[in-house]
């Protein structure tokens, strides 16, 4: 995974839970952890799970540790 | 059907008026009261001579030529002007009528050319069939006196002639600029017998003047006074075919006119849903581009890009496609392999290419220039209420006393809706502006908005927050609506959010830089209604935060009430002719049709049964993702029908270095585009006119698409896509686009009960149309939310990355004009290049100043993704620090500047809000020479070397 590609999903995870962030911490974790599962492509998903969890807000750190590592997306809640 | 012109029944229709019982001609005849006896006489097939009359502008009563005798009424009072009453006896032909009717024709008729043999209008002119009706065999004054025959001809519209010499000043044009448009372009010059038809000031021709080439005077002038080009080039249509225009998501539905398989004119349909019988110019006149000289109708392939391309023939074409893929997917696997739906294509077209993605290369890399436009709109809607389109019709309009527009341009990116709304403004609505820009629904003839809130780019959220916090602290939310409709409990945490002071618009006013006082009064205004509107586009969701502001609308919306009822609701004004559709066909790469997740179990079987293959449960890559991927090496294979993701989607370069990383980019497109500057096989596309096939415009009506010409490749585009699947062994068997819709409404329950059998009979059908709906929803979530209670969403204000500073000082934001479109790939090649030859930065005078730059001055525009050059554009329609340009031209490319900035929940770019610098320049950036040069030897075709 190139650094501009792991870049990219980096900002977009923190970007997520920052627009979430006003519904609160934890349901914040949940629901960019949700939106992920929902959204991105597998391969995405895998190459988040690697990039270092310093590079991540709280509560995208919170989200990533969240997803399922068998890659499988979470079925729709709506 | 064979040539008919459209009836006319003389004067509007009235509506939701009680029943009135009258004689005419001895038949009874019973019409809402308020109709003209005109009317009632044409309801009953009678035919009262007219000129000045038409039905969709009001009586005029000038040309005395539709009078008529009323039982005990005194005089012979003009039809068209008399409403009816009950009991009333009407005689519309009597001697006396017919000598009055005769010598009133002698007069017109002493001052018109008698050349009707050879006039363009021949057989096809109100003023020839008139003097028919009543009889005119002479024209007792001769044809000496004084008279206008020598008046001179006006040519310089690309798309129609005004011929002074044939005029009755009638002043139905003027009327239609008017009453139609609302332009008011139009206007009668001089008094008595120097009466004359001008456009703007004396010494304007048509096309210096205001006037916006909708086409409106053209249909409403009853000689050849105001005629097309075309008609004069090739002549009188022989017959006429109902089809749906291809330009924007308004869905504007038109008499194709043709003679043979040459189309000669298209002419609003005065029956269209959508666009009730009114046109924009580019629906009208801008189809010149189907039989352009650029079109490719041959199939071409190349090893590599760097090679010319080869014409080969169809089977070829297919065979070294399929074979490509074939072979990346059995080397790199199928999720590798993915494609773009076009929202320019059918719903059955689109529906074929995510089957094929889905069912053939097996993967959910699919993907729809909704990305790039209304995604936002998708999860937002989706979200708050429970289904991703708007929530009206167009005709809701009508009911509608406060408009709030937010981020659109009506009357430049949809000019026929623009239309009525205007009119709608001009019977007393209030209306309400939120964009950077001075729009012209800002301030035009006889619009004023009541508030222009020019915002700074990127603070929608800001704003609309700003917005709930009046209309919740001051009391004005609708809180039966919401008890009755919403969750209360997420109304109150909302509710709560908002009202905190720091969302104030005296504290927000340093982050928009709206005065407090306008928001406040804007906000009380929009709560007041009763029935406030909120109608946006790309302004909206083309942002970082494009989604919040979408849920920020929705709750706004609910919040007052305003939902569920005509003349209210949240409109997204859809950019496509078939966007709302594409994404209704399952283009997302997280869903399928009908907006189901491809990870729910239930929904896959159904289409897998129906498929027979299985499909992958994991979302796939969106575009952006897609070419991330490739440049990563893991995505090789790209099929695009219809798109130009080049010139169309942001930041360039990047775009640029994804295709080129690819193995396999196949490109099914009428044209050489940019894309297929990178493409491996070029599979020539079909237009509208070619091919049959359903659209579903911006508020959810699905119309029929009718083929007047066979398509100049060979094929629909729903034929190319199945040849593709069977050479990848896909048993597919469709013979007609019919039975695609079919399957369609077989796995999508708010399309089952839509067929092509119930489209030709009832016309355009609003989903959901199932056994809850049989006919349709004009308005939606009348009784209750799609998803049960509606769901309000807190958004709090996040500013975007994208800042200015020393060195990208000004923000830039992009849109588009009215006489082109998009990518420009149609109308750039059609005479509407006359009005925009090339994109212009639009920058403010202090800021140009500041720059020494003038109006004509190249400038270098720069951001931190790339830079090009155009010319530059001195306005205040702009505000000071902002500058805004259009993408219309690939010679500009303003998607260089564009960055990869996107919405947090869909990824869609961030176009409205680039921070750039912008300074002198010579000319064309070495970028573009090198480009260009590039684009010409991309473009090199072997055969024709």
């Amino acid at each position: 995974m190139s650094g501009g590609t792991t870049a990219n999903l980096v900002r977009m995870a923190n970007q997520i839970a920052a627009n979430l962030a006003a519904h609160g911490a934890d349901a914040a974790a949940a629901e960019t952890a949700e939106h992920i599962a929902r959204y991105w492509d597998p391969r995405m998903r895998a190459a988040l799970r690697e990039v270092d969890p310093a590079q991540l807000s709280a509560i995208a750190r919170a989200a990533v540790a969240r997803l399922d590592p068998a890659g499988a997306a979470s079925p729709p809640s709506d | 059907m064979g040539y008919e012109p459209q009836p006319d029944f003389g004067t509007p229709a009235v509506k939701d008026a009680p029943p009135v019982t009258l004689t005419i001609d001895g038949r009874q005849v019973t019409v809402p009261e308020g109709t003209s006896v005109m009317r009632a006489a044409a309801e009953v097939g009678g035919a009262i001579p007219r000129l000045c009359a038409t039905d969709n502008v009001a009586a005029y009563g000038s040309c005395r030529m539709c009078l008529v005798e009323i039982e005990g009424q005194r005089g012979t009072p003009a039809s068209c002007t008399t409403p009816v009453r009950d009991g009333m006896v009407v005689q519309t032909q009597t001697p006396r009528l017919e000598k009055l009717r005769r010598g009133v024709m002698e007069l017109y008729i002493s001052d018109h050319p008698l050349d009707c043999l050879t006039c363009s209008a021949n057989n096809d002119c109100e003023l020839q069939d008139t003097a028919a009706q009543v009889g005119l065999r002479d024209v007792r004054y001769g044809y000496a006196g004084a008279n206008h025959l020598d008046a001179s001809l006006d040519t310089s519209n690309p798309y129609f002639d005004f011929d002074p010499a044939k005029c009755i000043v009638c002043s139905r044009c003027v009327r239609a600029c008017e009453e139609v448009q609302g332009t008011f372009a139009l206007t009668i010059e001089g008094r008595g017998f120097d009466a004359k038809v001008s456009a703007g000031l004396a010494s304007d021709n048509f096309l210096g003047s205001e006037c916006v080439s909708c086409g409106a005077c053209v249909a409403a002038c009853p000689t050849a006074t105001l005629n097309e080009k075309a008609v004069k080039e090739i002549g009188k249509p022989e017959r006429a075919v109902i089809t749906t225009c291809a330009y924007c998501g308004v869905g504007c539905t038109f008499r194709a006119e043709m003679r043979g398989q040459q189309l000669v004119r298209m002419v609003p349909w005065k029956d269209g849903k959508a666009n009730r019988g009114h046109s924009c110019v580019k629906g009208r006149f801008a189809w010149g581009y189907a039989h352009h000289a650029d079109r490719i109708t041959r199939p071409m392939i190349r090893e590599a890009i760097t090679d010319p391309w080869r014409e080969v023939s169809w089977d070829e074409a297919i065979r070294f496609t399929a074979a490509r893929l074939t072979a990346i997917k059995d080397r790199h696997g199928a999720r590798a392999l993915g494609g773009i739906t076009s929202s320019r294509c059918t719903n059955e077209e689109t529906f074929l290419v995510q089957k094929l993605v889905r069912g053939g290369f097996g993967s959910n890399n699919v993907d729809t220039c909704a990305r790039v436009c209304h995604s936002p709109t998708g999860y937002g809607l989706a979200k708050t209420f429970g289904t991703s389109a708007g929530t009206q019709d167009f005709d809701s309009v009508e009911h509608t006393d406060v408009v709030l527009i937010i981020g659109a341009n009506p009357t430049d990116g949809h000019p026929v809706f623009a239309s009525r709304l205007k009119k709608r403004l001009r019977q007393g609505a209030r209306l309400i502006v939120i964009d950077p820009r001075r729009i012209d629904m800002v301030r035009s003839p006889h619009v004023q908005a009541d508030y222009h809130l020019p915002l700074q780019p990127g603070t929608n959220v800001a704003i609309l927050t700003a917005m709930a916090h009046v209309i919740v602290t001051e009391g004005l939310a609708d809180e039966a609506f919401v008890r009755e409709r919403c969750d209360w409990d997420e109304y109150q945490d909302w509710a709560r959010f908002v009202s905190d002071p720091r969302h104030s618009p005296e504290i927000l006013e340093a982050v928009t830089r709206v005065p407090a006082a306008d928001l406040r009064g804007a906000a009380r205004l929009f709560a007041q209604g009763p029935n406030s509107a909120i109608y946006y586009g790309l302004g909206v969701t083309e942002h970082s935060q494009g989604s919040s502001t979408v849920l920020a609308i929705a709750n706004l919306a609910m919040a007052t009430g305003n939902i569920g009822r005509p003349g209210v609701g949240v409109n997204p004004l859809r950019g496509q002719n078939n966007v709302q559709g594409a994404c209704d066909m399952g283009s997302f790469p997280h869903e399928l049709a009908g907006y189901r997740h491809i990870s729910d179990a239930g929904t896959r079987s159904l289409f897998e049964a129906e498929w027979g293959t299985p499909i992958d449960p994991e979302p796939g890559l969106r575009i952006p993702n897609m070419l991330d991927a490739a440049v990563e090496g893991t995505f090789k294979a790209l099929y695009i029908q219809g798109e130009d993701i080049l010139q169309s989607d942001p930041n360039t370069h990047h775009v640029a270095a994804g295709l080129a990383a690819m193995d396999c980019v196949i490109v099914h497109d009428l044209f050489l585009n940019e894309t297929a500057n990178y493409a491996h096989v070029f599979l020539p596309g079909s237009t509208f006119l070619e091919k049959t096939g359903t659209f579903t415009n911006a508020e959810r009506r699905v119309q029929m698409v009718r083929r007047v010409m066979d398509p100049a490749n060979g094929y629909e585009d729903w034929e190319v896509t199945q040849l593709l699947a069977k050479a990848m062994g896909l048993g597919w068997s469709y013979t007609h686009a019919s039975q695609i819709m079919d399957e369609i409404a077989r796995l999508t329950p708010s399309f089952a009960g839509i067929s092509h059998a119930r489209l030709e009979a009832e016309g355009g059908l609003q989903w959901p149309v199932n056994d809850a709906a049989p006919q349709g929803s004009p308005v939606m979530h009348v009784d209750g939310f799609v998803r049960g209670k509606g769901k309000f969403v807190v958004t709090e204000y996040i500013p975007t990355d994208e800042r200015t500073g020393p060195r990208y000082p000004l923000l830039l934001t992009t849109g588009r004009i009215l006489s082109q479109y998009n990518v420009g790939a149609q109308t750039r090649r059609t005479a509407n290049a006359v009005w925009h030859e090339e994109d212009l930065l639009e920058i403010h005078p202090l800021d140009a100043e500041n720059r020494g730059l003038k109006s004509g001055d190249w400038v270098r525009l720069a951001s931190r993704a790339g830079e090009t050059t155009l010319r530059a554009l001195v306005t205040d329609r702009v505000a000071p620090g902002v500058v805004y340009t259009t993408f219309h031209h690939p010679d500009t490319q303003a998607n260089v500047v564009t960055t990869e900035n996107s919405d947090w929940a869909t990824n869609c770019p961030e176009y409205k809000v680039t921070a750039v610098q912008v300074s002198a320049s010579n000319g064309p950036s070495d970028w573009q020479r090198d480009y260009a040069a590039q684009a010409r030897r991309s473009r090199r075709i072997e055969a024709a070397e």
